[in-house]
C-alpha cells in the first residue's frame, strides 16, 4: 500500500496546486500509515524536484522522455497507470485542474478505480470505508462519495486544502515506462500561455465584475485592481457572452466553478447560476448600487454604491496600504 | 461523416438544489430537466460539420424513459437519430462505459460531449469513453476543425490554450466558443416526434464508487456594509479581518 500523487510541471515548474496536492496526498499517506512517491513527467530540473520533498514526497519517480514532454492525457495516464502498479499504490492524487479533468478519469479506467473529482476535503476512513466529499451540482452542493474498488484516485480542487509543509529528503529515481504509440496519437501543435497572467481556477484572490460595467472600455480599472492585488480577474456570464471579456474569465454554472480565497464582485446582481459557481469563494465582497441586489446575501463584505465612484477609491486605498 | 452526441439530462439552471431521504437523494419534485447547456454546444457542432449532407448525427443517453423528452429536444434541434441506454445514470464511470459499449457495435468518426454535466458536473464522462475504446480524448475544446479525416482541436489549458490535431477517432468534450447553441424552429419540433429513437438495454459493470451523502453548503453569516464613501476602509478589513490580503 502507497500513495501516489501525480506533480503536473508547466514549463518545468510546479504550481502552487501541486504542492497543495502533494500535501493532501502526504495527509492521506500518515493517515493511512502508507509512504507517499510522487511522479513527474517532462522537463523538471533536479532543486525543483526536491521542493516536493517540503511537503513530504520521500520518493519522486520522474519520467524524461522526449515523446512524453507534452502533456498528452491518453499518453500520461498509461505513465501513471504503470508507476502505480510499480510502486504498489492503492491511492492516486492528483490536481483538478485542466490537464487534471482530461487525466484523472482515464487513469481511473485504467484501474478499474472509483474517482472522486473535486475533493474538497481529506477522506475519512472510518469503519472501513473510503470516504471523500466532493463538489456536486456545480457547487451548489457536495456529495460525499465512497470508493469501493481497490485502487482509488482523487482529483483535489484548487484551494480547498492548502500547503502543509512535512519535510523530508526525496530520492529521485528515473523511471523509463513504456508507451504505446497509440497512445499518442493526439499531436499538440501548439502551445500558447498568458504567463504574466494569474491563472483563474487555482487563483486564492479574484476580482471579477458584470454587466454593471456598462462596457468593455471599462475594464481598465478592475485590472489594475486585480493587478494590486495579484489577483486573476473574472467575469458574470453577459460579459463574455458579449465578447466584452473572453470566455476563460466566465465564472457560475455554465463557467468555471472556483472557490478562491477572496472573491470581490463588482456590478453582478448574483444570479443563482453564477452563485454557483463561486459560493465556495472563502470571503465574498460585492460591490453593487443596487441595495436589493441578491448577491448582497451570500457576501462578507458589502459596498452599497457605484462601481466607477467605488472602485478607484478602493484602488487608491490599497496603493497607500502597500506604500 | 457520422457523429455521435452524448446527452445528459439536468436540473433546469435556475433550480434549488434540495435532498430526501435523510439526504442521500436528490429532491426531483417540481424540478424542470433540461438538454445539458454545453451537450447542446456539442450537438450545434455536429449539426454544423453535417450540413449539407456531409454527415448524419446521432444523440445518446444513458437513462430512463423519463428522458425521452430531453432527446426529442435534441431531435428537434437537428440530430438524426437517438439511442437510449435504458438505465439510471449512477456515475460516469457507468454512464461511459454504457456508452463504450455501443459505440463499438457502430462506426463513428467523432464522439463529441459537453464540458461537463451541471449536475454531478465531473468532466469525468469523455476521458472515461476515451479510456474504454482507447481513442485519444481531448478535454475542454474552445475550437473544433474537421477536414474529412483530420481534426484541428483548440483545448482550454491553465493560462491558455493548445492546439491539439488528431487522425482517427477521437472523443471531445465541447466548452463554449465551439458553437452557438442551435434553437428549434417548428419544422424541427414538429419532425423530432417522429424521428427514430432506439432504446438499447444496459450491460451490468462492477461499481466502483457510489454517493452515500449529500450535503448543502452551510449557509454564510450576514453581510458587513461598508458605507461608500468610505470605501477605503475596505482595503484594511480585508487585511486586518478577514486576512486575506
Ligand atoms: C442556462 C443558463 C446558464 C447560466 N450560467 C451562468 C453562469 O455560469 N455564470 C453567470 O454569471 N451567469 C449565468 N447565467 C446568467 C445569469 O442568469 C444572469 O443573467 C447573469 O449572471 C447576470 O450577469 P450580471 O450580474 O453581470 O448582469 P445583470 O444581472 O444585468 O446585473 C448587473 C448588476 O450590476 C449592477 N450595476 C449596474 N450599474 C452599476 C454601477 N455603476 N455600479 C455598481 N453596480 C452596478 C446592477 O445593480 C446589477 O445588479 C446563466 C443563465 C442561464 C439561463
Ligand atoms: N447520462 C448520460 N447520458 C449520455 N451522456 C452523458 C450522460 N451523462 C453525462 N454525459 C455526457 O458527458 C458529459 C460530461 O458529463 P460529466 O462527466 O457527468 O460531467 C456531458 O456533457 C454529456 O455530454
Amino acid at each position: 500500500m502507497s500513495v501516489l500523487v501525480y506533480v503536473e510541471q508547466v514549463e518545468g515548474k510546479f504550481k502552487k496546486s501541486v504542492f497543495e496536492a502533494v500535501s493532501y496526498a502526504k495527509a492521506i499517506a500518515d493517515k493511512t500509515g502508507t509512504n507517499l512517491s510522487a511522479i513527474s513527467i517532462g522537463s523538471v530540473a533536479e532543486s525543483e524536484l526536491q521542493e516536493l520533498g517540503k511537503y513530504g514526497a520521500s520518493k519522486i519517480l520522474t519520467v524524461t522522455s522526449d515523446e512524453l514532454k507534452n502533456f498528452v492525457n491518453q499518453a500520461y495516464a498509461s505513465v501513471i497507470a504503470e508507476a502505480v502498479q510499480k510502486e504498489g499504490a492503492d491511492i492516486v492524487v492528483l490536481s483538478n485542474s485542466f490537464s487534471g479533468k482530461g487525466l484523472a478519469p482515464r487513469i481511473a479506467v485504467k484501474l478499474k478505480a472509483g474517482l472522486a473529482d473535486g475533493a474538497v476535503e481529506l477522506p475519512s476512513v472510518e469503519g472501513g470505508k473510503f470516504q471523500v466529499k466532493k463538489t456536486a451540482f456545480s457547487g451548489k452542493a457536495f456529495a460525499v462519495t465512497e470508493l469501493t474498488s481497490a485502487i482509488k484516485v482523487i482529483a483535489l480542487n484548487p484551494n480547498a486544502f492548502g500547503v502543509k509543509e512535512s519535510p523530508v529528503t526525496a530520492a529521485i529515481e528515473s523511471f523509463s515506462p513504456t508507451v504505446a504509440a497509440t497512445d499518442l496519437a493526439a499531436v499538440i501543435k501548439e502551445i500558447v500561455r498568458a504567463t504574466n497572467k494569474v491563472s483563474l481556477p487555482d487563483a486564492e484572490l479574484v476580482v471579477s465584475a458584470g454587466r454593471g460595467l456598462k462596457g468593455p472600455e471599462n475594464w481598465g480599472m478592475i485590472e489594475e485592481l486585480a493587478n494590486l492585488l495579484g489577483a486573476a480577474t473574472a467575469c458574470s456570464k453577459p460579459v463574455s457572452d458579449a465578447d466584452w471579456r473572453p470566455h476563460s474569465e466566465h465564472v457560475g454554472q455554465t463557467g468555471i466553478t472556483i472557490s478562491p480565497n477572496l472573491y470581490i464582485a463588482i456590478g453582478i446582481s448574483g444570479a443563482i447560476q453564477h452563485l454557483a459557481g463561486v459560493s465556495s469563494s472563502k470571503v465574498i465582497v460585492v460591490i453593487n448600487k443596487d441595495p436589493e441586489a441578491p448577491f448582497f446575501k451570500v457576501a462578507d463584505y458589502g459596498i452599497v454604491g457605484d462601481a466607477f465612484e467605488v472602485v478607484p477609491k478602493l484602488i487608491a486605498a490599497l496603493k497607500a496600504h502597500q506604500a | 461523416m457520422k457523429i455521435l452526441v452524448c446527452i445528459s439530462n439536468v436540473p433546469d439552471t435556475t433550480t434549488k438544489i434540495t435532498f430526501t431521504n435523510d439526504n442521500t437523494q436528490f429532491n426531483t419534485a417540481g424540478v424542470q430537466f433540461i438538454v445539458n447547456p454545453y451537450d447542446e454546444i456539442a450537438l450545434s457542432k455536429a449539426i454544423e460539420l453535417c450540413e449539407g449532407g456531409k454527415g448524419t448525427v446521432t444523440v445518446i443517453n444513458v437513462g430512463e424513459s423519463a428522458t425521452d423528452p430531453t432527446i426529442r429536444k435534441a431531435l428537434a434541434i437537428g440530430a438524426d437519430d437517438a439511442v437510449r441506454i435504458n438505465a439510471i445514470p449512477r456515475d460516469a464511470y457507468f454512464t461511459a462505459y454504457q456508452i463504450a459499449e455501443y459505440v463499438k457495435t457502430a462506426d463513428f468518426d467523432m464522439i463529441l460531449t459537453g464540458r461537463e454535466s451541471i449536475d454531478y458536473n465531473g468532466a469525468q464522462v469523455a476521458a472515461m469513453l476515451g479510456e474504454f475504446l482507447n481513442i485519444p480524448s481531448i478535454s475542454i475544446i474552445k475550437k473544433l476543425d474537421y477536414d474529412g479525416s483530420t481534426a484541428t482541436l483548440e483545448r482550454e489549458i491553465e493560462g491558455g490554450k493548445e492546439v491539439v490535431t488528431v487522425s482517427g477517432k477521437f472523443v471531445a468534450s465541447c466548452a463554449e466558443g465551439v458553437a452557438e447553441a442551435k434553437i428549434p424552429n417548428m419544422r424541427g419540433i414538429m419532425s423530432a416526434r417522429t424521428k427514430p429513437l432506439q432504446v438499447v438495454e444496459a450491460k451490468e459493470i462492477e461499481e466502483v464508487a457510489k454517493v452515500t451523502q449529500f450535503e448543502t453548503p452551510p449557509p454564510r453569516g450576514t453581510v458587513k456594509l461598508i458605507p461608500a464613501d468610505d470605501a477605503s476602509s475596505l482595503i484594511g478589513l480585508l487585511h486586518t479581518e478577514a486576512k486575506v490580503i
